[in-house]
């Protein structure tokens, strides 16, 4: 797939890969081989017929495909960018197992950029059902709350997705750059949930402005999915980190992304923009914090990880990405202390690391090389290490069980201790990825459609 | 949108701006605050409730003139919107069997005494308030104060324009030592929050402290507004507004609220530049 030079790209915030033309996307689907017992749909967390949509992108039938993509999946555009298909759909296709993969993916990408293009009344909008006349919340515009409200219109129930910030797309907004998804995509995506009647009201906070109770009751709703994510960031608890210039990747990124600071001071909201920036963690949220770092104008950007590059969970192309781009990887050290001067950052201490034994996750264990300590000059540090549960929702809604760590206890289908209200996404599995949240919205829709229609008899 | 139902201008640079917002009155209770954008483009920022009405469906908050944000704010009057609105967010103030207590009010943090005092009166608690300001033109509120059933309204002013010529650690101080105080809590800037609570500190008096940390998403998503509290990192948003105030770590919080200063001053003067009504 073509792409912008890293020298380039790495000075602006437009979007890093071009996506391909009809012409290559063409071609990639005839490589396909539809197979008679297509594999790669078992690799797709919402099962996407990829088998069928490739086979009408052959044909030529570009609507029919789109079409076929949106039965299962209401964000093609976004999901064919954000996937990591290396693991799903694309490790099980036979392809794969002697030469390359097709690239379902890019194929998503393209026909859902495809639909976005299109003349408004020639994109495909899912049919929606007869009215049921039962009215369901989602509580989130993320990837969960999205999927979650596209399914539950489908099936005819009237519903009203609430957010609580000024823009909808929950982390598809707030946290993923927009190098890496344009926000009008998102909007775009979010746009034909709308047409399809899914109302969606920003500025409400569940658990603040509304308890799930008061939903259930004075708001009238019939039932309720929780697909809030994991909001709070974690930090190290180490010397230094609430110095002027450290941030939490939560907080970098939504600057950028959401008040959109790099346009500042023709946007209003300011962001520190650091000379040499150290970015903690190995994540995709690492690598989008070490990138934007560096379109804000960094000199240097050091991810710093513990273990080494193998177990770092972002995806290869974005390491890649971020390498191309210039930032420097300090494998192997762990952070231990931020120095600074008169409150502001001037470097962190790190130790140096050697792999140990593999712990319980399987992973090798990093330890602690003895007198290794080293100091890496630097005026931001941005702690990229994960996310907790955010604890406004549950401390308001005492009947709804939590695990020890606050998240929402739900089943496979997303049913919580509390009638009627189903939850899915971070905040019952602690941050994963958008399509997997959005399997978790989907199955969610399915048993509250049960739940609605068993309520009803 | 949010529609503007009414504008006062209590000093030269504080504003009082209501606003309706059925949901949000529903639930404010006081201490709790709110986030604002003014417009497409425009920054979050966090303002502490002044007054609501549940049944009438408004909120109310006051504001002073300081940045761009607060600027274009005040250019606003009734009929005109904001962007958005959102909350009630943050902890309410603690206003059960406080007893006999000190609400202490400095410059535009009497704003959010008043409706402290109010619940803390309605509680049942013993009220003293203490305003403070540099000077009497920036003495707010002091009429709704009057009006509630305190025990005594103690107004100070550094020039003596109004009430007695002090900081309003000298009544707090008094009243300490009087043995008059169960508790005390402050609202104002970080600096005057800190006096107070060496004060009430000197008396082993327990000291709330309302704090006004820089703010992003005001739900807890993105941990600007972390502040040291007993040696823990707290999050200003959920954790907060109010804190013990022996145990806040003042110097980090001014510190941190002092990290844009210079950035800001650079959106205020684009603003100027582009702005002839500017003041």
């Amino acid at each position: 797939m073509p792409e912008r030079g890293p020298s380039e790209r790495a000075r602006d915030f437009k979007e890093v890969t071009l996506g391909y033309t009809e012409e290559m996307a063409r071609g990639e689907a005839e490589r396909c081989l539809q197979c008679k017992v297509p594999t790669c749909i078992e690799g797709c967390p919402v099962n996407i017929d990829i088998k069928s949509f490739i086979g009408r992108m052959i044909e030529g039938d570009y609507p029919a495909a789109v079409s076929v993509l949106k039965e299962r999946n209401a964000l093609p555009a976004v999901c064919g960018r954000v996937c990591p298909q290396e693991e799903q759909c694309e490790a099980r296709c036979v392809l794969g197992k002697k030469g390359e993969a097709v690239a379902i993916g890019r194929l998503e990408r393209w026909l859902g950029d495809y639909d976005l293009t299109c003349e408004l009344d020639h994109r495909c909008v899912p049919e929606v059902g007869a009215p049921s006349g039962k009215r369901v919340a989602v509580v989130g515009s993320g990837p969960a709350g999205l999927a979650c409200a596209g399914e539950l219109r489908r099936f005819g129930h009237a519903v009203t997705v609430l957010e609580s910030l000024h823009a909808t797309g929950g982390v598809l907004t707030y946290g993923i750059p927009e190098f890496r998804l344009p926000k009008h995509i998102v909007q775009a995506e979010v746009g034909l949930l709308e047409e399809m009647g899914v109302e969606i009201r920003c500025n409400v906070v569940v658990g603040a402005t509304y308890t799930l109770d008061e939903l259930m009751t004075a708001e009238g709703y019939d039932a309720i999915f929780v697909g809030n994510g994991a909001g709070l960031p974690v930090f190290m608890n180490i010397a230094g980190e609430n110095l002027n210039g450290v941030y939490s990747a939560n907080e970098f990124l939504t600057r950028v992304n959401l008040m959109r600071a790099y346009e500042f001071p023709k946007a209003d909201t300011p962001v520190m923009r650091g000379r040499k920036v150290a970015v903690v963690g190995g994540g995709n949220v690492a690598m989008d914090s070490a990138r934007t770092a560096k379109r804000l104008g960094a000199e240097e950007v050091f991810l710093v990880y513990r273990r080494t590059e193998d177990e770092m969970p972002a995806r290869k192309e974005e390491v890649h990405h971020a390498r191309e781009e210039g930032v420097e990887f300090k494998m192997l050290c762990s952070p231990e202390e931020i120095l600074g001067n008169e409150g502001w950052v001037t470097g962190l201490t790190a130790t140096r690391m050697e792999l140990g034994e593999p712990d319980a996750s399987g992973r090798r264990a990093p330890v602690c090389v003895m007198d290794s300590s080293f100091v890496i000059d630097c005026d931001t540090v941005i702690m990229a290490i994960g996310t907790r549960a955010n604890p406004l929702l549950t401390a308001t809604t005492p009947d709804l069980e939590v695990t020890k760590r606050g998240y929402i206890v739900a089943d496979e289908n997303g049913a919580t201790s509390k009638p009627g209200v189903f939850a899915g996404g971070d905040i019952v599995t602690g941050s994963a990825t958008v399509i997997l949240a959005m399997g978790a919205g989907k199955r969610a829709a399915r048993a509250i459609d049960e739940w609605l229609s068993r309520d009803a008899e | 949108m949010f529609p503007i139902v009414h504008t006062r201008q209590l000093s030269d640079a504080v504003f009082e701006m209501g606003v309706t917002a059925p949901a949000i009155a529903a639930k404010a209770r006081a201490g709790q605050f709110l986030i604002l954008r003014v417009a497409e483009g425009g920054e979050r920022i966090p303002l502490t409730f002044s007054d609501w009405s549940a049944e009438e469906g408004w909120i109310r908050f006051i504001f002073m003139r300081v940045g761009k944000t607060t600027h274009a704010l005040s250019h606003l009057g009734a009929g005109d919107s904001l962007a958005d609105v959102v909350g009630p967010l943050g902890v309410p103030t603690h206003v059960d069997g406080v007893g006999r207590v000190a609400v202490i009010g400095g410059g535009v943090g009497a704003a959010v005494a008043y409706p402290v005092a109010r619940a803390m009166c309605d509680a049942g608690a013993e009220v003293t308030v203490i305003l403070g300001a540099r000077n009497a033109d920036l003495l707010i509120l002091e009429d709704e104060f009057r009006a509630l059933p305190l025990k005594d309204l103690v107004i100070t002013t550094d020039d003596g324009s109004a009430g007695r010529k002090d900081l309003v650690t000298a009544p707090l101080k008094e009243l300490c030592a009087a043995g008059a105080l169960d508790h005390a809590m402050a609202i104002g800037p970080a600096i005057m929050m800190k006096f107070c609570a060496a004060t009430t500190r000197e008396f082993a008096v327990p000291m709330t402290v309302s704090l006004n940390p820089i703010m992003v998403d005001g739900t807890g998503m993105c941990g600007a507004c972390r502040v040291t509290v007993g040696g823990e990192t707290k999050f200003g948003c959920v954790d907060g507004p109010d804190f013990d105030g022996h145990l806040v770590d003042f110097e980090e919080l001014m510190s941190r609220q002092r990290v844009y200063n210079d950035l800001e001053r650079e959106a205020d003067a684009e603003y100027s530049r582009q702005c002839s009504c500017h003041s």
